[in-house]
């Protein structure tokens, strides 16, 4: 609990952190680039793609589907990530009782269901 | 810990946000009829104006205080629900020659008019732009929901980007705020930094102004000026306005304008309803305020002016009556502006009077635009209105009573919310807005005129053989012909339920100030400045 007025100066540990960790990420790189032995060759140099030889240019048009997957994976992880704070506080909560917090928890879900049921009769879900 | 009063207070817009997702489920059961969609989102608006009226009856106040229950929440709720409800209605034909009628458009609809009532609603900075961000997502969908066009792609794009844009000031004003009233109240003791408007209010009242508040204030104007198309926030309205489909622009035009004001007045009332004559003039907090009431005013009496002189200059020279009706849009919300500055009983129902009468004739004259497109062409241009009455002399009559009421002229409600608009400025002390205000209004009446004239008075020059009326639009359309007519001969009755609509921004209930009463407690010497350094007090004493 803050009890007095924040000031400028407060957040100057906060500055000095970051200044720091910017320093040190810095340091590290330049160092190892300084210091380390460099014997290059064309496998070495190729573009990291998971450990297969990369096939092509990475300006490359995809199917759009690839975006709807994405946006839709992004929504039901989003759901999937408040399910965790709501799974603590419905243990150790003084104020609210837990019948409520169900209650709450379902209709966030049943929301969620209503877009689920969406858009899978749209045929979103579909790749064909 | 929520209970009943909580739930009844945001009744009317739940009602509305499940019957949007009622109408997705519908549409995926019974892809075919859209009749079914159009009934389900009109049981639900009057599911909503039933609860709203309750609520007028049995006052609620929910979750702490935030949502408020308050006569001018109400009426902007009934405004709001009426201008969905003829959205609704018009919409059908036009989706269905423009091959969209998907079932979404009623969805998205309704979504947006839940937002729009939330933010009528909503006494809290961060209720309000959930509120404003509910209404704006709908509408950039519902901008670009003629996918197969380029204007109308550009036209959400555009939306899109300068929407986000404005959202952002509006938050950034928000954090300014919190950030600015945790200072002021930090000097005398614990910071209670709060986003909530009464609380501001009487932080305000006991301590003055600092830099931050002042710039937050700036911020919230300036977004709220971007979704009410005020001049110089207006550049996008024209482009949008004519790229999207028309049955969206005109449920555009008249909710998110009434909705934006609706917090406008909100938000200036939280500012200007101090009267800084009940302190003595020598503290320093009454001069502060004395100036703010000054800045403030003359900030929006500025806007209001440069709004309507430049909406109807250039509506002047379109030739496109989607973009005429847009600079109308425009110049209309000058107007509004004007009851916002008056800032008492009488600007508030008068702002409350004409968002009512604005979103009617706007919609009918849009729903008479929407007749003229089929299959073939949409069609939009002034001069698509040459001869209209030779062929269709009610359609015609129709369309101009809804231009003479968007002029002003009687005998249309147009001339009644304008002249209560006015008078309201010239109450409050100030005539010079209200002049100008008649000018603008002069000037107005050339192009909404004009389209009359090219009804009656010139031949057509192509052939207006079928109109392309559903019983939706026609009665929709007629409803707003008869009300605008009908609220020209009922004006005072509907004026005097809507003026006592106070905005319920009171100190009473701070308890975090209640230790200090309303005379304010006396400032310590560094705050002691003069008012032209106003905003300096926090950070010049550290």
């Amino acid at each position: 609990m803050v009890t007095v007025a924040p000031t400028p100066g407060d957040y100057l540990p906060l500055l000095i952190l970051i200044l720091m960790g910017a320093f040190i990420a810095v340091l590290l790189v330049a160092l190892s680039w300084i210091l380390g032995p460099k014997q290059p060759s064309v496998e070495k140099l190729s573009p990291y793609e998971c450990g297969v030889t990369p096939v092509g240019t990475a300006r490359d048009r995809f199917p759009i589907k690839f975006y709807l997957i994405a946006m839709l994976f992004i929504l039901f992880d989003i759901e999937t990530v408040f399910l965790y704070p709501w799974a603590i506080l419905y243990r150790n909560n003084a104020y609210l009782s837990r019948g409520f917090l169900l209650g709450e928890m379902t209709v966030f879900i049943a929301i969620l269901f209503v877009g689920y049921i969406y858009i899978w009769k749209k045929g979103a879900l579909d790749w064909e | 810990m929520l209970n009943l009063t909580d739930y009844l207070s945001i009744a009317p817009f739940l009602v509305i946000a499940l019957t949007g997702a009622a109408v997705l489920l519908f549409d995926l059961v019974f892809p075919k009829n859209k009749n079914l969609l159009i009934g389900t989102s009109l049981l639900g608006i009057v599911g909503a104006a039933f609860l709203t009226g309750r609520l007028w009856f049995q006052y609620a106040e929910g979750f702490s205080f935030t949502v408020s229950g308050d006569r001018f929440a109400l009426l902007f709720e009934y405004v709001l629900l009426i201008i969905a409800g003829l959205s609704v209605l018009l919409s059908d034909r036009y989706l269905q020659l423009k091959n969209i009628n998907h079932g979404e458009y009623y969805a998205l609809l309704l979504f947006s008019t839940s937002g729009a009532m939330l933010m009528a609603s909503a006494k809290e900075l961060i209720l309000i732009f959930v509120g404003l961000e509910i209404l704006s997502i709908a509408l950039y969908i519902l901008a670009g929901f003629a996918r197969t066009e380029e204007k109308s792609e550009e036209a959400a794009i555009k939306y899109l980007l300068l929407g986000a844009f404005s959202s952002a000031f509006f938050l950034y004003g928000i954090a300014l705020i919190y950030g600015g009233t945790g200072l002021l109240t930090g000097l005398h003791g614990q910071p209670a930094p709060t986003t909530q408007l009464d609380h501001i209010a009487s932080i305000v009242m006991l301590h003055g102004f600092n830099a931050y508040v002042v710039a937050g204030i700036a911020l919230l104007f300036v977004g709220l000026f971007f979704k009410a198309a005020i001049v110089p926030f207006h550049v996008w309205s024209p482009d949008v306005y004519q790229g999207a489909p028309t049955c969206v622009t005109a449920f555009m035009s008249a909710a998110v304008k009434a909705a934006a004001f609706a917090v406008l007045i909100r938000i200036t009332e939280t500012f200007l309803q101090i009267d800084p004559s009940e302190f003595g003039v020598t503290s320093d907090v009454a001069r502060q305020l004395a100036l703010a009431h000054h800045v403030i005013t003359g900030v929006l009496w500025a806007f209001a002016a440069i709004t309507m002189i430049v909406g109807n200059v250039v509506a002047l020279w379109q030739t496109d009556i989607k973009r005429m009706l847009a600079y109308s849009s425009v110049a209309h919300a000058g107007y509004i502006l004007v009851g916002v500055l008056a800032s008492n009983d009488q600007g508030r129902s008068a702002v409350l009077f004409y968002a009512l009468i604005y979103a009617i004739m706007n919609l009918g004259a849009f729903g008479i635009v929407m007749l003229l497109s089929d299959e073939k062409q949409e069609r939009s241009r002034i001069d698509d209105f040459k001869g209209l009455a030779y062929k269709h002399p009610f359609t015609a009559v129709l369309m101009s009573i809804f231009m003479f009421s968007l002029a002003g002229i009687p005998p249309a409600a147009g001339f009644f919310a304008k002249l209560y608009l006015f008078s309201a400025a010239v109450q409050a002390g100030d005539p010079g807005i209200a002049v100008l205000g008649l000018l603008a209004s002069v000037v107005g009446v050339y192009y909404y005129l004009m389209v009359v004239v090219k009804m009656w008075m010139v031949p057509e020059d192509r052939d207006i053989t079928t109109l392309t009326w559903s019983w939706g639009s026609r009665v929709a359309v007629l409803i707003c012909a008869s009300a605008t007519l009908l609220l020209f001969l009922f004006a005072s009755p509907v004026i005097s339920t809507f003026s006592g609509s106070d905005v319920t921004v009171s100190a009473d209930d701070y308890s975090a100030a209640s230790a200090a009463p309303v005379e304010p407690v006396a400032p310590p010497k560094a705050l002691a400045v003069q008012p032209h350094v106003i905003g300096a007090t926090a950070i010049a004493q550290r």
